[in-house]
């Protein structure tokens, strides 16, 4: 797992090798102190000899000047390394989700992939950081702290090897079943969350059908389970603190008892006991801090999963890859293969061939859209209808390769659109998503994704075709008007006619809306209709739309049931003889009026 | 061993990082309201600190002894003395580790006790604040502070205040000893101990001016991710990933500098406590070696001194640490107690929903506790007694306005009727105020002019959860509980039975795709429904609509249509849904309105037709045209 994200830890590699170095010298520093102190007390204090004090005190006064030093340079490289890491692994997330196909999206949810690029990155920031600042230094300190405890007395550090291992035995049993509540502890937060969550989406359900009680009471257990949880895992972690410290004094007494049996046969110094005593309480805590490291390990690796699942993503639809020309020439068949680098959308010219679709990401394996044959002519005007699920979206998500055909072909200007490159092929298509966002900033900043470099004149004609500009015009600000986040200061049908404008922009040969006008007013939308006749003679529409006065003057209607087409004619046509659309029609008000 | 009672020191959320900067504005009454909710742990409190002290005393005692251990029996070589002192030293020990255990275990119970305790009241707090809360805030910052501002609170309570009450007490420890074992000493150390200080207080003031960069940044990012995420589609339908990834990286540098030094800043105390300790300890260790041979200090003293010196910038960095982790929980306490001070939903009505019968004689009368009839009336309080008025369903609008934000007004003069059994169809553009009328009459929102009567009393005068009990609704998203169907059905009335809920699922024609579920009845439904599709989620939510059998009807029926042959079983559940019933519904299918006793058009929130099918028709107003989609231009 280490291996996988080494390689985002990236100009920062250097850093990370420099800081094992600085806590090396940083803990021998330290921990020669004791040693040092048991010196003045049992060489200088009996002899009387002020300049063997002096001396020792100023290098240990030294050697702390120089741990201090070298301690706060690894902080720094601990904070520039993980936070460059953390900066690292963020970019290739998003960058990652940026190349996502929308098969790819619908398998994470938003609120997922949202906390993956904040949470679980800052987790294994702090990971890292923590581990660059103690994951080195507690086995060295344990090491060092041994030695000089050797080289004060041998035999009195057998009374350590005899507590580590107890400490450690005793601690791994309490982390190991610690994990398992932890584990349990997890499951409830997440019911715990999980209630609320469903409590606040259907809060208007609660509250018509009188269910606060019962919400509460539901609530009421989730929470006293996890409570329960709690405080079990909690009492068990709280029992190592108590733990360490009886073997700490354990040992502390033992080391008295010894000692001072050695200093009292002169085998051991007064001085030297006391700086074997701080000896003994750094291991000790050096012990306590690789467990409790490890404890934290354990749960940036649920992090990292996480992460490492979008990393693994590969995007499913991508540009073909490119051959390079001598090759290409060599072998006509790659050459075949290879999308056109020169080939443009010219006309808008659609065509389906025998086109069958499945989302492979739902796993349900049954086709949403089955043997669909369509030609559309540049220029059209087509209007789908069909009940939800017929498969309309998916049907026009198809052209610009949001998704990729399961079977069959989909040609544009009579190029398979997989031949196209991708940019080529979506910057000549305006697609208007059912569930279309608005980003902060102002009007014109939104307007602009559709067209970088549009003049205000381009502007104003793109949303004067979408029925946007009188609107615009009546902020006080303008196109300067300011959206707020999700485009929060314009009612829907505005958003939407707004959403229109900036897919216009793009001077689109192909413009798609997938019922992107649910919320402009009739009339509003027969306006629109106008203008887009008048205006844009030459773009193919193809529109989506539940009302039948929306679809009723396309050139071609196209009636969808079940994924498949069950009806191609002008509104006329169906309307005499195809009973899906007579259905859709009687549903409406056409019907009566038809009828009667 | 002064530094014995000191937790782990790795900190295993990193809450420094995110923390320090947020600050609690009313501190004293933040934690009286805290303590409220220890109830009687408040007094497990006191023992909790008399164990702290105890378990301090017991660390800082550890190393006193050495001043009676080395001078009276170690360096006299007294044995038989060393042994019993220890064994004294032993008890002590003994005695601190048993102080610390129950600390630790007390504390973790407050700890889930209290942030339970804290829960449970928001959320029960919460289901009492009207809709108009929930429209305010969003999702995500309600379930924060569930997960967050709670979990702070909740850590605080177990460990800040441990830590941060025996880092102060340790901390003040140290000194008396000190200053007991020798003021000459105490006196050196004390220079060194003030300049720590002054570092540490100095360097968290600095490093708060970086974290409030950090964390601005931080919320600069954060909100770029979630906006590009959200709208991640339209992203790539424009081919904007790149512009996007460059945005991005400029911001994710912005917070990685400002997030190194804030960072760098919070972690250095450490090293620098740590090692300034040390050079207190050498300095110490000269000037005590200097008072040793001039025969002022006893080796016994200077050693415990130079103990009690190795480590005594622990609890400063501690305290520090602490200290910026006890202020983010308060102020993640203010902000659920900000919740929790909202105004609840006034339900300050008097009239309640009884359950009748026929006397004798001819008048209803109430039936007695626990007897349930399918007869209700409305009791209305007199001046002696009650009223009692049956519940037929008689809704009137009387010139109501209204207005979410109190600035524009969605209804206007709105004045209608229903009588008992009709059906009232709202027909009318988005945003025209249909949905809001059916808001008003069960209260989600009161109105601001005019009245709303319900069988002749003022909605007003209503007990909410009676009202809302005599009136059904269906609305257009359906919204379904973590459960099985039958759970889910029974929603509508909780003790209905398994029965009763197949017989209305068989009405509203949901039973035939119930029974071709995996495990009919027993299926459990996750993720709000996602595993239906939303036809069935549709049919499910008119047989819980069945099941609570109220006689007044609300309906928003879904915009889209679905495939027609669930669509014709809608169709038919909605129909058997209306019968007999006053039926309010926002209505989008042709049978509906055809069928529909009055239509009513809404415009900018005005009435500006109403009648029946046949007459809007005739009228060639805007009936007519909102359904042929002939506008004014053709």
């Amino acid at each position: 797992m280490i291996k996988k994200f080494w390689s985002y830890i990236g100009n920062y590699k250097s850093l990370i090798i420099l800081s094992p170095l600085c806590v090396m010298l940083d803990v021998v520093c330290e921990l020669s102190m004791p040693f040092l102190m048991g010196k003045i007390v049992d060489n200088g204090i009996p002899a009387l000899n002020l300049q063997y004090i002096i001396q020792v005190g100023i290098l240990m006064i030294g050697l702390a000047l120089v741990a201090m030093l070298l301690g706060s340079l690894n902080h720094k490289l601990a904070a520039e390394v993980s936070q460059g890491f953390a900066a690292n692994l963020r970019q290739a997330l998003f960058d990652r989700v940026q190349s996502f196909s929308f098969s790819n999206i619908d398998t994470f949810s938003t609120a997922s992939l949202v906390t993956r690029l904040t949470n679980d990155v800052t987790q294994l920031q702090n990971t890292l950081l923590m581990s660059m600042r103690f994951l080195t230094r507690a086995p060295l300190m344990l090491i060092c702290a041994l030695v000089f405890a050797i080289a004060i007395n041998a035999k009195l550090a057998i009374i350590l090897f005899m507590a580590i291992p107890v400490l450690v035995a005793g601690i791994s049993v309490i982390v190991g079943q610690a994990e398992r509540f932890f584990k349990a502890v997890q499951a409830k937060i997440d019911a715990v969350n999980g209630t609320v969550e469903e409590n606040l989406i259907g809060i208007r359900v609660v509250k018509a059908f009188v269910r606060e009680p019962h919400e509460k009471t539901k609530f009421k257990k989730s929470s006293d389970e996890l409570s329960d949880t709690a405080i079990r895992a909690g009492s068990l972690v709280v029992t190592i603190m108590p733990i360490m410290l009886l073997v700490l004094n354990g040992a502390t007494i033992a080391v008295i008892w010894f000692g001072g049996r050695m200093v009292g046969n002169h085998q051991l110094g007064t001085g030297e006991l006391v700086g074997f005593i701080s000896y003994v309480m750094l291991i000790l805590q050096s012990v306590l801090m690789v467990s409790t490291i490890l404890m934290m390990l354990a749960r940036a690796r649920a992090s990292a999963e996480r992460i490492i699942e979008v990393l693994g993503t590969t995007p499913d639809i991508a540009d073909k890859q490119f051959v390079l020309a001598p090759h290409a020439v060599a072998d006509p068949r790659v050459n075949a293969e290879a999308p056109s680098e020169e080939a443009a959308i010219q006309h808008g010219a659609i065509e389906f061939r025998h086109v069958d679709f499945k989302y492979t990401a739902t796993g349900k394996g049954e086709n949403v859209l089955s043997d669909i044959n369509l030609t559309i002519q540049p220029g059209e005007f087509v209007a789908l209808v069909g009940g939800t699920g017929s498969g309309k979206s998916t049907m026009v998500s198809l052209i610009p390769r949001l998704y990729d055909v399961s079977d069959g072909q989909i040609l544009v200007d009579g190029v398979d659109v997989r031949d196209y490159k991708l940019a080529t092929l979506r910057s000549s298509i305006g697609m208007v998503l059912q569930k279309n966002v608005l980003f902060s900033g102002t009007i014109r900043e939104n307007l602009l994704w559709g067209n970088a470099a549009a003049t205000q004149k381009e502007i104003e004609e793109a949303a004067q075709n979408a029925q946007a500009h009188d609107f615009i015009m009546s902020f006080p600000d303008g196109y300067d008007t300011d959206l707020g986040q999700g485009g929060v200061n314009v009612s829907g049908g505005q958003k939407q006619r707004l959403c229109i404008a900036r897919a216009l922009l793009k001077k689109p040969h192909i413009l798609i809306m997938d019922d992107s006008t649910s919320a402009v007013d009739s009339a509003t939308e027969a306006k629109m209709r106008a203008s887009f006749r008048e205006n844009l003679k030459d773009t193919t529409i193809l529109t989506i739309a539940q009302r039948v006065s929306s679809v009723q003057e396309a050139d071609k209607i196209i009636v969808l049931d079940d994924g498949r087409i069950v009806g191609i004619g002008t509104h006329a046509e169906l309307l005499a003889n195809n009973p899906a659309y007579q259905a859709i029609c009687a549903s409406q008000m056409e019907g009566v009026v038809a009828n009667g | 061993m002064a530094e014995q009672q000191q937790r782990p020191i790795v900190s295993m959320r990193g809450t420094r990082l995110s923390m320090a900067f947020q600050k609690p504005k009313n501190v004293g009454a933040t934690i009286r309201r805290i303590l409220a909710y220890f109830g009687s742990s408040k007094y497990a409190l006191i023992v909790v600190c008399i164990m702290l002290i105890i378990s301090a005393g017991s660390a800082l005692a550890g190393s006193y002894f050495l001043k009676p251990l080395v001078n009276n029996y170690i360096i006299p070589g007294n044995f038989k003395g060393l042994a019993v002192t220890l064994a004294v030293l032993a008890g002590i020990y003994l005695i601190g580790v048993v102080a610390s255990y129950f600390q630790g275990r007390i504390m973790v119970t407050i700890g889930q006790r209290t942030a339970n305790l804290m829960r449970k009241n928001l959320f029960e707090m919460m289901q009492d604040l009207p809709l108009r809360f929930f429209d305010t805030y969003t999702h995500g910052e309600l379930m924060s502070r569930f997960t967050n501002d709670i979990d702070n609170v909740e850590m605080a309570i177990e460990q800040s205040v441990v830590q941060l009450i025996s880092g102060v007490l340790t901390f003040v420890g140290t000194l008396v000893m000190m200053l007991v074992l020798s003021p000459t000493l105490f006196a050196v150390a004390a220079v060194i101990l003030a300049f720590m200080i002054f570092l540490s207080i100095n360097l968290s003031k600095k490093s708060t001016v970086y974290f409030r960069a950090q964390q601005k940044s931080l919320g600069d990012l954060n909100g770029y991710i979630e906006e590009m995420v959200d709208g991640l589609k339209v992203v790539k339908v424009f081919g904007h990933e790149q512009a996007t990834s460059s945005k991005f990286a400029g911001l994710n540098e912005e917070f990685r500098s400002s997030a190194a030094t804030a960072t760098f800043l919070s972690g250095v105390v450490m090293p620098l406590m740590g090692n300034l300790s040390r050079v207190c300890y050498a300095t110490v260790a000269i000037a005590g070696g200097v008072l040793a041979i001039t025969g002022h200090l006893d080796t016994g003293s200077l050693v415990a001194f130079l103990q009690y010196s190795y480590q005594v910038g622990r609890p400063i960095d501690q305290v520090t640490n602490q200290l910026s982790v006890l202020l983010a929980a308060l102020a993640g306490a203010e902000r659920i107690f900000q919740v929790m001070d909202q105004q609840a939903e006034v339900n300050g009505g008097t009239v309640t929903l009884v359950s009748v019968t026929h006397a004798e004689d001819g008048p209803i009368v109430e039936t007695p506790e626990g007897i349930k009839t399918d007869e209700w009336a409305w009791s209305v309080p007199r001046d002696n007694g009650h009223t009692l008025v049956p519940l037929k369903g008689d809704v009137r609008f009387d010139h109501v306005t209204f207005s979410y934000d109190g600035v524009t007004p969605v209804l206007k003069n709105i004045s209608l009727y229903a009588k008992p059994g009709q059906t009232i169809a709202f027909v009318g553009s988005t945003g025209a105020g249909k949905t809001t009328i059916t808001n008003l009459i069960n209260r989600f929102y009161d109105v601001q002019e005019g009245t709303i009567t319900y069988d002749g009393i003022d909605v007003k005068t209503i007990r909410k959860s009676d009202l809302r009990r005599s009136l059904g609704m269906v609305l257009q998203d359906t919204h379904l509980f973590t459960g099985t169907v039958m759970d889910n059905i029974r929603y509508g009335r909780l003790d209905a039975t398994d029965d009763e809920c197949r017989l209305a699922a068989k009405r509203a024609s949901a039973d035939s795709f119930i029974r071709r579920l995996p495990q009919g009845y027993d299926t459990v439904i996750t993720g709000d429904g996602g595993n239906l599709s939303q036809g069935q989620r549709q049919l499910l939510a008119i047989t819980r609509a069945y099941v609570a059998d109220p006689p007044v009807m609300i309906l928003d029926e879904a915009t889209s249509s679905i495939d027609t042959r669930t669509e014709r079983l809608i169709e038919q559940g909605m129909d058997a849904l209306m019968e007999g019933r006053t039926v309010f519904v926002i209505a989008h299918r042709m049978s509906t309105v055809r069928n529909a006793k009055a239509i009513i058009v809404l415009e900018h929130g005005e009435v500006v037709e109403r009648g029946n099918h046949d007459s809007l028709l005739a009228e060639k107003g805007r009936y007519f045209q909102l359904y042929t989609g002939q506008s004014a231009l053709e």
